[in-house]
């Protein structure tokens, strides 16, 4: 059979030999062609990762003289072009954590239905689809359903509460989508091992499943929390404030925002000194990539340390 | 063997009589979790639709036909057709630079890039993927603009601008979308065309594009997508003005930037602010759009 073979391939090659002798003709110019390639590809690699390090570069060389127990700690001053930015950051946190109270039970509650009850039907499908749909829902139209649906037909008025609605049903997506995920990474067998006990459905997920897939879930959560606080336009009209240096105290005030701060500081004011405005961009996105690397490297451990 | 396990079942389920409607509530609370992005999804057209849908039924004609936008005079005007334009101009713009680039740098990661610079790669693109739309409009006012008017474009903030910004923030979804989709392609073909002598380049181009193609397709639909609906970079860096585009250095104006310029002036109720919410159900629409075209195409790939 193996004789059978090469003869074949030899009467090939005997009766045509002009496609042997064109591709070693073309070997050369192949070659080139592909390592051409290969380094127009690593520029376009180089072109998509440059832009990222270059702007955190400048803005850390920037920012960072801004930054200083005052400017941090500190109350804005002579219509924000002096001082610091202490309500803007005692606001973010607020309004994230508004946010979460609200993304986080649901989400969560969520992600253990489509994990552990929705199966594959038709019903799983469309709540799948869902999720996709109001992930994209651009963010101003989430401020207009905010506006429309929170500050307005709740009566709850511009405030944080309604703010902080807001931007937990834009990051209500990101929840369910990680829950869901750390659930479906538990292997099947520690559910079947579970129901053979005569263990209940709710039980096996409480004290089998849920434990198991607890840093899914709060890496999906850290995440959440670097979305809402970067996030803007859903809290333009719904609850943040331009220039209000109070601390809040009440989920019915208005306050301030990082992200709003440094809009406000670009585009609305004249006169802001350079290194407030790098300074305050430096705290909004240091915050940012900082939780980012912090869910990173939990999902990394995670993975590593994974058992099963 | 079967005898011991049942008299305990049964004194469990004595005991943990009263827990059961515990439990019961508990999964009714999670089957209605559940349905909540269904419900939010409905919520959003509901309550952006109650003001803004019988606006745009009554005022189609004239929001599609007229390129001038004054919606506060007297008599007031809201044609769209310039802030489509604006729109569709930047993210045209930021396509030309970010598909190339995106695909490329996938087709990189997912062939060609040594595992430890494919790590290290990705965690960068997660990096740009984190930066707020806020600070991406702060890089365009203060960093991007004054390079383009060094480089000799007009003073003032333009559209290029923001078309450079909508490609930056669009780059890691193409990446990670488009090297999801190469990676969806059996090994098996790779084998294949390797065995058959082919080089890895034209591996990649015979092959695996074409193999590749509808998960691509996509990638470019949802990063569309995305840029139609981003609001702060471009409010703040394209330039605000509200016309038709001749160059790439004309400033212009986009439908989210007016909606978030324009709807803290406005008064509840009135036509102005009906218009607002009538671009809002446009950009609605427009994404479910892109959405659902993208899973269409995404499904076709998996039952063919």
């Amino acid at each position: 059979m193996n004789g059978t073979d090469v003869r074949t391939a030899e009467q090939a090659t005997a009766a045509s030999p002009s496609p042997t002798t064109v591709a070693f003709a073309d070997l050369a110019s192949r070659r080139r062609t592909e390592s051409l390639a290969g380094l127009v590809l690593l520029g376009a690699a180089a072109l998509a990762a440059i832009p990222a390090l270059a702007i955190v570069g400048l803005l850390i060389v920037r920012g960072a003289p801004a930054l200083s127990l005052e400017f941090l700690f500190g109350m804005p001053l002579h219509g924000m072009t002096a001082g610091g930015i202490f309500p803007a950051i005692v606001g973010t946190l607020w309004l994230v954590g508004v946010s979460l109270a609200f993304a986080v039970p649901v989400g969560v509650l969520a992600g253990i239905y489509l994990s552990e009850y929705a199966g594959e039907g038709r019903v799983a499908r469309i709540v799948d689809l869902a999720i996709v749909n109001l992930a994209a829902v651009p963010s101003i139209v989430h401020a207009l359903f905010g506006l429309g649906a929170f500050v307005l037909f709740m009566r709850l008025g511009t405030s944080i509460l309604a703010g902080g609605l807001t931007l937990g049903v834009m990051t209500l997506p990101v929840i369910i989508t990680s829950t869901k995920a750390a659930l479906q990474s538990v292997p099947h067998s520690f559910r079947l091992a579970s129901w053979n006990l005569g263990v209940s459905r709710w039980q096996t997920i409480r004290h089998i499943v849920l434990p198991n897939a607890l840093p899914g879930i709060l890496t999906g959560i850290i995440l959440q929390v670097s979305r809402a606080a970067g996030e803007t336009a859903p809290i333009l009209f719904t609850g943040a404030a331009f220039y209000l240096p109070i601390l809040p105290d009440d989920v019915r005030m208005q306050s301030m925002a990082l992200s709003m701060h440094v809009y406000a500081l670009v585009t609305q004011i004249p006169d802001v000194p350079l290194e407030m405005k790098y300074g305050s961009a430096l705290v909004l996105v240091g915050t940012v990539v900082l939780l980012n690397s912090f869910a990173t490297v939990l999902r990394y451990y995670l993975r590593r340390n994974r058992k099963w | 063997m079967s005898a011991v396990p049942t008299p305990r079942r049964k004194q469990r389920r004595v005991a943990s009589a009263a827990s059961r409607y515990t439990e019961k509530a508990i999964e009714a609370l999670i089957y209605l979790c559940g349905l909540s992005a269904i419900a939010f999804i409905v919520a959003i057209f509901v309550f952006i639709g109650r003001e803004g849908l019988g606006f745009l039924v009554t005022h189609l004609v004239e929001m599609l036909t007229s390129t001038d936008w004054s919606p506060t005079q007297d008599p007031p005007v809201f044609g769209i057709v310039a802030l489509l334009a604006g729109t569709f101009w930047c993210v045209g713009l930021s396509l030309v630079f970010s598909v190339p680039v995106g695909l490329g740098a996938a087709v990189f990661l997912s062939e060609f890039a040594p595992p430890r610079l494919r790590e290290g790669l990705k965690v960068i693109v997660e990096l740009l993927a984190a930066i707020p739309s806020v600070v991406w409009g702060f890089v365009g006012v203060m960093i991007i603009n004054p390079g383009l008017q060094a480089m000799g474009a007009r003073i003032g903030l333009n559209g290029l601008n923001g078309a450079i910004l909508l490609a930056l923030m669009t780059l890691p979804l193409l990446v990670s979308l488009g090297e999801d989709a190469l990676r969806a392609v059996p090994e098996t073909y790779r084998q294949a065309a390797i065995a058959m002598g082919a080089t890895r380049w034209e591996m990649v181009w015979r092959v695996l594009l074409p193999a590749a193609r509808r998960g691509l397709l996509v990638a470019v639909l949802l990063g569309v997508g995305r840029c139609v609906g981003e609001t702060m970079a471009v409010l703040m860096a394209t330039g605000h003005s509200i016309n038709i585009p001749k160059g790439p250095f004309d400033p212009v104006r986009t439908i989210t930037a007016t909606i978030a310029a324009e709807l803290g002036e406005t008064v509840r109720g009135d036509a102005h602010y009906q218009a607002l919410f009538a671009l809002g159900v446009l950009l609605f629409l427009i994404t479910m759009a892109v959405n659902f075209v993208a899973d269409f195409a995404l499904r076709g790939r998996r039952t063919r």
